[in-house]
């Protein structure tokens, strides 16, 4: 394994593995959060053993997602010091806003979750809403910094060199300013369905328990506004990418010639002797209509593009492919959720439906990484488009397949050990008889 | 008027010192929890936990600032360290992820069983390993000489920091963070023995850092001598040293009275003058001969935004951790029985 494919790996593998906690403990503060406010409103003590079972696993996921955020922060300069020098002082000030967005985050989920006792609960929801909003705005500015390093802006080039740098500028750059809903929903949708799916499997298994019911609600209707709103945001971002780089979009949808009136394309194989996709299915003047809203429209093809410059094609389509159907899937699955509470009036009663919850559980988590796969490896050669390739972004130490393994070791180590805690918290969770147990012991208190 | 860089030079000082405070002190409670011993090891162990519960998330984030500050305002000293530090860079971070993992599975797991004694000794174990890595890290950008284009990977990558002096501030950094956590202890319980076995603890500790704080300074003569040079040829680093002295000694003879509030008071002040010691002698170096905090620096735009974004940062953060740190540790102290 050579260097740079070593630091890439590592890089790679520590924000595939960020990722997951930083969503999950950006969207599961709002169910929290939502479930206070229920139990705020109702009185039902059912809502308020929700929010204490979810905060404790709300607080393993961020603070895991605390650490391994670090560690990113740290291994910027160790993995890429070449990049960090360019971009820091035109990205930097993003990350700035993000600490302080983080150092309210913290504060605030400390109260939260320790404050029980020892605020008034309007202050406690209040806490658990900064909670909220200020996961939202580090994880907007995140993305948005990710998004200059796909439309770089807010500099001019000056012998080699970035000059007349504006930070407001760069951060507000054309694809991170869609990347960051795209992403925010991702966390909503990803969270709300996983939980949903847990308590779908226990409802099956224990039917009519109210805590499952009322969990399953509240996780369900976050999970689906999101899953209906994601592909909006994603045709958005589809767009945007079409416009500012095109040979990713190329690659994302399978295009390899320019034409007027594209087909959309379905599946597919990239036979790299041949520069051509195998086994694809059409659907006729698609992506023209998709992208510019005209079945004649042009879309660029990837040969128009020097070899060099494109990237990894068979990897980056396959993993869009799979992003846009898990978005698909999910969508549908929200809209039978509509369709059954308007019907209804209720949406655990459908054996069919809760099992079919069970099975998405994991949907979201995995568009997710495909989504993050496709756009970071769709960028690729590049570190910042066009202007710093990342083979010279590589820190020149040797060995980076050491802290790799090392770190492979651990991430895996911490997955099972989360996997195993979640399985615990599961099991734990209370059956029909001592929810009516709770609720009459906090009415003689 | 001070010009961006010093200013942002001293918002990082301001901001380590923060973290010694805060975050150095829960992983000097680590060290405690290592060290609990007799009959009230698991009171000593709950009084532990109770305190960093709702604060060490908090806490650890002073040093993704002091990071964040690093690369936008000096980004070249940023790149220069992450080179040449790499692999104590690696095991600092390393220590990080697993001493808070291991809190978090500890406190937040939905059941209390035997495997919760294992989290326990990760948490404390690993505690041990980031504040002797920061100690080292700050030791090799002191000592500075960091090679250009070194011939092997020892010369590159291990000689910055495989020497004396920041190995002896990597261990002082340890025992200072570990004297904190006692002084603040101390006053987290009502609990007459618990109270006793930390003020034994502390005071032990104290005369350990004192006795590390003057190894660090005679290696310092010859591993790091342009800190020497600015802490015994000035004015200030002869006050400054005094003052570290003043502080020491107060803080001891307050622990020996029980006067614990005065006694952390002392405690605070102490390391953060030694902090600062260390800062005012370093200046303008980030790492000697080479990098300053003038030629290390962003464009004059950037330190400009970093230094506003920092400044409404500060105004939205310290009323929020006044109100944190006043509803857990203002009021009522834990009974620990």
């Amino acid at each position: 394994m050579s260097n740079l494919l070593a630091a890439r790996s590592l890089m790679a593998m520590a924000l595939g593995f960020h990722i997951i906690f930083a969503i999950v403990g950006m969207a599961m503060p709002l169910l929290m959060v939502l479930a206070e406010w229920r139990w705020l409103r109702t009185k039902e003590e059912v809502y308020l053993i929700i929010a204490k079972r979810w905060a404790k696993g709300t607080a393993i996921f961020f603070a895991i997602g605390a650490v391994t955020g670090t560690v990113l922060s740290f291994q910027l300069g160790l993995l890429w010091p070449r990049f960090m020098e360019w971009a820091g002082p035109i990205i930097g000030p993003a990350f700035a806003i993000e600490g302080f967005a983080f150092f309210t985050e913290a504060i605030f989920l400390g109260i939260y979750l320790y404050g029980w006792q020892k605020v008034s609960p309007r202050a406690h929801l209040a806490a658990g809403g900064v909670v909220v909003i200020s996961g939202i705005v580090s994880g907007v500015v995140v993305v948005m910094a990710n998004g200059w390093m796909n439309t770089p802006t807010g500099f001019t080039l000056l012998n080699g060199l970035p000059s007349n740098i504006d930070p407001i500028a760069a951060l507000l750059n054309p694809s991170g300013l869609l990347q960051a809903p795209h992403m925010i929903l991702a966390a909503f949708a990803a969270a709300g369905f996983a939980v949903a799916g847990i308590h779908a499997f226990l409802l099956l298994r224990q039917q009519g328990n109210v805590f499952h019911q009322a969990a399953f609600t509240i996780a369900l209707t976050v999970g689906c506004v999101s899953a209906i709103l994601q592909p909006l945001s994603g045709d958005f971002l589809a767009k945007r990418v079409a416009d500012f780089q095109p040979l990713k979009l190329a690659v994302f949808e399978g295009q390899v010639h320019t034409e007027k009136g594209a087909p959309f394309r379905i599946g597919g194989i990239w036979n790299s002797e041949q520069e051509a996709f195998d086994y694809v299915l059409e659907i006729p003047y698609a992506l023209s209509l998709m992208l510019h809203l005209d079945p004649q429209g042009e879309v660029q093809g990837l040969k128009d593009f020097a070899k060099e410059n494109w990237p990894p094609i068979g990897i980056v389509r396959t993993a869009f492919q799979i992003m846009v159907l898990i978005g698909l899937i999910m969508m549908s699955l929200a809209l039978w959720a509509a369709w059954l509470a308007f019907k209804k009036r209720n949406v655990f009663e459908s054996k069919t439906f809760l099992k079919a919850m069970v099975l998405a559980t994991p949907l979201g988590f995995i568009a997710t990484e495909a989504g993050w796969v496709a756009t970071e490896v769709g960028r690729q050669p590049w570190v910042i488009v066009g202007y710093l390739k990342t083979a010279e972004a590589v820190t020149p130490m040797p060995g980076v397949i050491i802290p790799f393994i090392f770190f492979a070791g651990l991430y895996t180590f911490l997955t099972c050990i989360v996997i195993w805690l979640m399985w615990r918290h599961v099991l734990a969770s209370p059956t029909q008889l001592d929810m009516m147990r709770n609720v009459k012991e906090a009415k003689q208190a | 008027m001070m010009g961006y860089e010093a200013t942002l030079a001293f918002v990082l000082l301001v901001s380590l010192t923060f973290y010694a405070l805060m975050g150095g002190a829960d992983f000097g409670a680590g060290v405690w929890h290592l060290l609990a011993r007799g009959s009230s090891r698991r009171d000593q162990h709950r009084l532990i936990g109770d305190a960093l519960g709702p604060i060490w998330e908090v806490n650890h984030v002073w040093l993704i600032l002091i990071v964040t500050i690093l690369f936008t305002a000096f980004p070249k000293a940023y790149v220069q360290i992450s080179i040449t530090l790499h692999i104590p860079l690696t095991l600092l971070v390393i220590g990080i992820v697993l001493r808070g993992s291991a809190f978090a599975f500890r406190h937040y797991d939905v059941k209390d069983d035997e495997i919760h004694v294992r989290w326990d000794q990760l948490f404390a174990i690993s505690s041990l390993i980031s504040p002797l890595l920061l100690g080292v890290i700050i030791g090799a950008m002191t000592v500075g000489h960091f090679p250009v284009n070194s011939e092997s990977f020892f010369q590159g990558y291990v000689s910055p920091w495989i020497q004396t002096f920041p190995l002896i501030l990597g261990i002082f950094t340890l025992s200072l963070f570990a004297y904190l956590a006692a002084t603040y202890l101390l006053l987290e319980t009502n609990n007459a023995q618990l109270q006793e076995i930390f003020r034994k603890r502390a005071i032990i500790a104290g005369l350990v850092v004192g006795f590390l704080e003057e190894a660090v300074l005679i290696l310092g003569k010859s591993g790091a001598p342009q800190l020497w040079g600015e802490l015994q040829y000035s004015l200030w680093g002869a006050c400054l040293q005094l003052g570290v002295g003043g502080f020491a000694i107060a803080a001891v003879w307050f622990l020996l009275t029980r006067r614990y509030w005065w006694a952390r008071t002392c405690a605070i002040l102490q390391v953060t003058m030694t902090i600062w010691a260390w800062g005012i002698a370093q200046f303008p170096y980030l790492v000697p001969p080479d990098l300053t905090v003038f030629n290390a620096a962003a464009p004059e735009i950037t330190l400009q935004f970093i230094t506003a974004a920092l400044f409404l940062g500060a105004l939205l953060l310290f009323p929020s951790l006044f109100y944190l740190f006043r509803i857990f540790k203002g009021g009522q102290k834990a009974q620990h029985e």
